[in-house]
C-alpha cells in the first residue's frame, strides 16, 4: 500500500496522482512520493537522464503543480498586493518569475505569472504550496477578480538544447515563442498553454494541456528521437547545477528576497512605492544588507554536503547552513547553495562543511554552476 | 539475473557478507545498489578500525540520498576497497562482486551463519514492495 504518512500520523491519507500516473508506471517510472503526490522520480537513472537533458531533451512530469488563472480588469494590480514583482507591466504574451511574500518580508512561494491578455494572468505555483498560495491569494482578491484553479490541467516540461527543434516538429507555433513569451497553441493536435521556459538551465518549453489530452502531447514528444523521459530526480539536480531555489529548501518564510539573491524579482516601479507585503524589512535588508545570504558553495573533495548541512567559517565560528546539495552530474563533482553569514558570502571565501561530524573544505564559488542556455 | 553463490550472507539493512577463514568480505546488494540508483561517492572505514556489529562504518551516496552502511559482524577492519573511491559506478555494475567495500576480521562465525541466505534474502526483499 502507498502511503505518504510520517511514521507516527496515525491516519495515512492515499498519495494523489497525476493525470499519467499509469503512463510513467509503464514506463518503468521509479515512483516515490513528492509533495502529496505519486511522482516518476526516475526511469533509467538520474544521471542519464540529467546528461541527456544538458546534451538533447528530457520531457518531465510536473503536473503536481499548481495552475490557475486570475481573471478580471485589475487582475494584475490584485496581484501586486501580494508579490514585489512588477505585474502592470507585464505585457500580454510574456512570462516573469515573483514571489508571494509575508508582512515580514519572507518567501511564501516562489511562481510564475503570464498574462494570456484579455484581463487573464495564468500562474504556476510549487505543489506543496498550492493549497496555501490559492487560499492566500483569493482571500485578497478585490471584487471583479477571481481565481480560478485548473485541477484538471497537466504539466509538461520539455527541456534541453534539442527541445525547440522537437516542439517544432508538433507544434510549430510554440518553437516561435522566445525566452519567458507564452501563448496558446496547439501541440500534437491538443490545445495547450505553452511558455518558453523551465527549471534546468537549458532552453526548453512549459507545455500546459488539458488532462485527457496528456497521453497524446507526451507519447509525441517522446516520439521525437532526442527526448527521453526524466523524473524529479533529475529535475532537482539540473536545478541545482542551474542555481535555482526549490522552495522548502532553499527559501521558505523565514528567508527575504534580499538573502536569497534574488533581488531582481523586485520590479523597479515597486521600489518606489514600497507598497507589496514585507515591503519594509525587504526595503531594510536591501539598504542596509542582510544578515546572510544565500551562495553557491563548492566542496573541495568528493563528498557531498547535502541540506542541512552546517557551514563554519575559517576562524571556527558558525557561518551558515547547507539548503540544497548532491552531487553535479556535469561536472563531476559535488555542488551545493546555502546561507552564509554576510562577511562569508564573496565568491572565493574558504569554509568548512560539517559532513558526518568531519570538516570539509569548500569555498564560496559564483552559481550557476553551470551556465544557462536559455534562447535569448 | 544470476543467483549468487550460497556462501554469500545477507543482513537486512541490504549488506552481503561473504566468509573466507575468519575474514568477512562486506558489500551493498544488488537490490541496493538498484534502489540507491547511481553510485557517485563512497566512504571507507580505516583499516585496524574495531567494528560492532550493526555499526555504521562506511557510507554509500547517489545523486540523490546518502545512505550509511553497517558491519554486520563485528571485527576489525583489515582490508578495504580502494577501486570503488576512484570509480563509485562499481557499485552499481557488480555490487555483489568488484563492488565490495570493506574486509572485516572476525571471531565469531556463529553470527555469520545467523545471517540469512540468499533465498531467505530474496524472500525479505519481496516484503519490502
Amino acid at each position: 500500500m502507498i502511503e505518504n504518512a510520517l511514521p507516527d500520523d496515525p491516519t495515512p491519507k492515499p498519495l494523489k496522482t497525476v493525470p499519467l500516473d499509469a503512463w510513467h508506471r509503464a514506463l518503468g517510472a521509479r515512483m516515490v512520493e513528492f509533495a502529496g503526490y505519486a511522482m516518476p522520480v526516475q526511469y533509467q537513472g538520474v544521471l542519464a537522464e540529467h546528461l541527456h537533458c544538458r546534451s538533447q531533451a528530457a520531457l518531465f512530469d510536473v503536473s503536481h503543480m499548481g495552475q490557475a488563472t486570475l481573471t478580471g480588469a485589475t487582475a494584475a494590480a490584485a496581484l501586486e498586493h501580494l508579490v514585489p514583482g512588477d505585474m502592470l507591466a507585464l505585457k500580454p504574451g510574456r512570462q516573469r518569475y515573483t514571489l508571494l511574500t509575508n508582512e515580514a518580508g519572507g518567501i511564501l512561494d516562489d511562481l510564475m505569472v503570464a498574462n494570456l491578455g484579455q484581463e487573464r494572468l495564468f500562474l504556476v505555483v510549487n505543489a506543496g504550496r498550492k493549497d496555501i498560495d490559492f487560499t492566500h491569494i483569493a482571500a485578497n482578491l478585490p471584487s471583479g477578480v477571481q481565481l480560478q484553479p485548473h485541477e484538471d490541467r497537466a504539466l509538461l516540461a520539455l527541456q534541453g538544447p534539442a527541445a525547440a527543434a522537437v516542439i517544432g516538429r508538433i507544434g510549430p507555433e510554440a518553437a516561435q515563442l522566445p525566452f519567458m513569451g507564452v501563448a496558446a497553441v496547439a501541440v500534437a493536435g491538443a490545445p495547450c498553454l505553452v511558455s518558453r521556459s523551465g527549471y534546468t538551465g537549458e532552453d526548453g518549453f512549459e507545455i500546459s494541456v488539458p488532462a485527457d489530452s496528456a497521453q497524446v502531447v507526451a507519447e509525441r514528444i517522446l516520439d521525437q528521437p532526442e527526448v527521453v523521459p526524466a523524473g524529479l530526480g533529475a529535475r532537482d539536480s539540473l536545478r541545482l547545477e542551474a542555481g535555482l531555489c526549490l522552495y522548502g529548501n532553499d527559501i521558505d518564510e523565514l528567508t527575504t528576497p534580499i538573502e536569497a539573491d534574488l533581488a531582481w524579482a523586485i520590479g523597479k516601479r515597486r521600489r518606489t512605492a514600497w507598497d507589496f507585503p514585507g515591503a519594509t524589512a525587504i526595503r531594510d535588508q536591501l539598504e542596509r544588507g542582510a544578515a546572510r545570504r544565500r551562495v553557491g558553495i563548492r566542496p573541495d573533495g568528493r563528498a557531498p554536503a547535502r541540506a542541512l548541512t552546517g557551514i563554519v567559517a575559517g576562524d571556527g565560528t558558525e557561518a551558515g547552513t547547507i539548503t540544497s546539495g548532491g552531487f553535479s552530474p556535469s561536472l563531476s563533482a559535488p555542488i551545493a547553495m546555502g546561507y552564509v553569514r554576510k562577511d562569508l558570502a564573496t565568491v572565493g571565501t574558504a569554509l568548512h562543511l560539517m559532513v558526518r561530524g568531519k570538516p570539509l573544505p569548500a569555498r564560496v564559488v559564483p552559481m550557476p554552476f553551470v551556465p544557462h542556455r536559455y534562447a535569448r | 539475473m544470476a543467483k549468487p553463490p550460497s556462501d554469500i550472507r545477507y543482513t537486512k539493512e541490504h549488506e552481503w557478507v561473504r566468509m573466507d577463514g575468519d575474514i568477512a568480505t562486506i558489500g551493498i546488494t544488488d537490490h541496493a545498489q538498484e534502489q540507491l540508483g547511481d553510485v557517485v561517492f563512497v566512504e571507507l572505514p580505516e583499516i585496524g578500525r574495531d567494528v560492532a556489529a550493526d555499526e555504521a562504518c562506511a557510507v554509500v551516496e547517489s545523486v540523490k540520498a546518502a545512505s550509511d552502511v553497517y558491519a554486520p559482524l563485528t571485527g576489525k577492519v583489515v582490508e578495504t576497497n580502494q577501486t570503488i573511491i576512484d570509480d563509485p559506478s562499481i557499485v552499481n555494475s557488480d555490487a555483489e562482486g568488484e563492488g565490495w567495500f570493506f574486509r572485516i576480521e572476525i571471531d565469531d562465525t556463529d553470527a555469520y551463519d545467523a545471517l540469512m541466505d540468499a533465498a531467505a534474502y530474496d524472500e525479505y526483499v519481496e516484503t519490502l514492495d
